[in-house]
């Protein structure tokens, strides 16, 4: 399965999408990007006159591409081939820098683990400038339902 | 292994991930991960590579879709040891 077959099996639409592209992935871990348009509803109200991505937007973002794009790869190259949903179970996210309104963001996640239909991987958020905004762990189990 | 010793092991690694200090004060075998420990789904399947790390086996997926209780797990770890 290749990123563009990847990115089409994505279950989200704006506003909600937070993947532009990834430019490399395989059974280890994924990289891939994302501009933040100035245009997101969020901005209006985090803050007030003060525009931040804010943090659970980020966390999202590292989960889209890291965790999801990553399980759909391993669940279609897996025997039986089926791309699997991925349901987020846990997040342990640092955060060293704020994301402001316009940003590009590159996500790079590696794989610790995929076991039991259990996707563990260890995960980064940089910046335009290469500096590491956030980065952490997250976790995810892969099913065949959309809300098991 | 002594039985007490493997519950005793059992209990270290599931406190870490339970969600209700009673059940889990009086662990034992009819202990139910789920229904009494109110481990989630994503979190079993840590107590069960924490079980391989700690009993140095391999638990596959026919075990792992078994292992829902104490005394199932308790079997299980007991099965595998003898294997080795």
């Amino acid at each position: 399965m290749n990123t563009t077959e990847i990115l089409s099996h994505l279950p989200y639409s704006k506003p909600f999408l937070f993947v532009d592209e990834l430019q490399h992935i395989d059974e280890n871990g994924v990289t891939g990007s994302y501009t933040f348009s100035e245009d997101l509803d969020f901005y209006k109200g985090h803050f007030k006159d003060h525009p931040v991505t804010p943090g659970v937007i980020l966390t999202e973002t590292m989960a889209q591409i890291g965790l999801v794009c990553l399980g759909i790869y391993l669940t279609a190259t897996a025997a039986a081939g089926v791309p699997g949903h991925v349901m987020l179970t846990s997040t342990a996210i640092d955060f060293m820098k704020p994301v402001f309104p316009g940003e590009k963001v590159t996500v790079t996640a590696e794989k610790v683990y995929f076991r039991f239909k259990k996707l563990n991987c260890t995960i980064q958020m940089t910046n335009a400038a290469g500096e590491v905004v956030c980065k952490g762990t997250i976790a995810g189990m892969v099913t065949n339902k959309m809300n098991a | 292994m002594d039985r007490q010793l493997l519950l005793s092991k059992l209990k270290t690694i599931v406190a870490s991930y339970s969600h209700d200090k009673d059940a889990l004060e009086y662990l034992n075998e009819t202990t139910d991960f789920t229904k009494d420990l109110k481990i989630n789904s994503a979190n079993l399947v840590d107590v069960v590579l924490d079980v391989e790390e700690e009993f140095d086996i391999e638990i596959d997926n026919l075990s792992m879709e078994r292992m829902l209780n104490v005394s199932a797990a308790i079997e299980i770890i007991e099965t595998k040891l003898k294997e080795k």
